[in-house]
């Protein structure tokens, strides 16, 4: 098997560091009192990094992707799927605490919101690419069609969760709406980013390390196939 | 067992999240300060440290498995 980033070690204990910071200072550094948020803020450092991830691996997917339409190599189509299937768990765990924090900030935990329905929108088209994957036996047609596929479902990605929320026409509870890019009501707190831009990196790595080792046991899984 | 109990303390603290959240702001913005005099908010804070140390020791784990999985390959080539 061959050597490369994913079995790298260094990336893993900076990541480790970085989460044991987050959650021992994510609960002990002060944050600014607000109203209806409350101590809840401190979802920001978990929440909101779920997202970043998300929005990490995704794009390494999306970078694999083209690169595999233009070279097909088995191993980028590897990297490609499982980085798609970690992007999604942490999207989902995105969606749940976000669910949960919405219920005791907003009073419900679903509201017709553009960036909730947005995000929901983009996990969807996400699952389809799992379903599209799975729907083909024949190797090479599934690593181009669910590649191809991949690009359309990184643009839905950006469009629905960066574009559209975005628009002034719509408003949203959630922040970093209405022309408004961003988290500037928190973030302005400098406390705040001494946690917030750690906890970012942190999970970030820790979706990279879990993508890594499903890249590593698929390429072993890939190996032994074609042994037989 | 001891993903058991994980669940459990995680249980306990979204209970303890959701106690906090549901008090009103009335005036004054509430805060978890009498939480952090009485000096508990640090049970918390070691009870996520525990199950986050014992997450990752576990990706250490996994992590080392497929290593080992991968010298075996690797041996098995030459």
């Amino acid at each position: 098997m061959k050597k490369d980033i994913t079995s790298a070690i260094w990336w893993k204990a900076l990541c480790v560091v970085l989460l044991i910071y987050t959650v021992v200072a994510g609960f002990l550094m002060p944050v600014p009192a607000l109203a209806i948020l409350h101590e809840t803020i401190r979802n920001l450092y978990f929440h909101v990094c779920m997202w970043f991830a998300m929005m990490f691996i995704l794009t390494i997917s999306l970078v694999y992707s083209i690169k595999f339409l233009m070279n097909p190599k088995e191993d980028f189509d590897i990297i490609a799927s499982q980085t798609a299937n970690t992007g999604m768990v942490f999207g989902v765990l995105g969606l749940i605490t976000g669910s949960l924090w919405a219920k005791y900030t907003w009073g419900a935990w679903w509201i017709n919101d553009p960036k909730l329905n947005g995000a929901a929108i983009t996990l969807l088209s996400y699952f389809a690419y799992i379903v599209l994957r799975s729907s083909m036996d024949d190797e090479q047609k599934r690593s181009r069609v669910s590649a191809v596929y991949n690009i359309f479902a990184y643009a839905m990605l950006i469009v629905f969760v960066m574009v559209y929320p975005r628009l002034s026409q719509v408003d949203s509870l959630h922040p970093g709406n209405g022309g408004n890019p961003g988290f500037n009501s928190y973030d302005l707190d400098s406390h705040m980013r001494m946690v917030f831009y750690p906890a970012v990196l942190g999970w970030l790595l820790l979706c990279s390390w879990i993508a890594a080792i499903n890249i590593r046991l698929e390429r072993i899984n890939r190996y032994n196939y074609n042994k037989i | 067992m001891i993903k058991v109990k994980g669940f459990l303390l995680l249980l306990a603290v979204l209970c303890v999240n959701t106690l906090f959240a549901q008090t009103e702001a009335t005036g004054n913005i509430e805060m978890a300060d009498g939480m952090r005099s009485s000096g508990k908010i640090y049970v918390v804070v070691a009870v996520l440290v525990i199950i986050l140390a014992g997450l990752l020791l576990y990706m250490i784990s996994i992590d080392r498995k497929v290593s080992k999985i991968e010298k075996e390959i690797e041996q098995e080539k030459k």
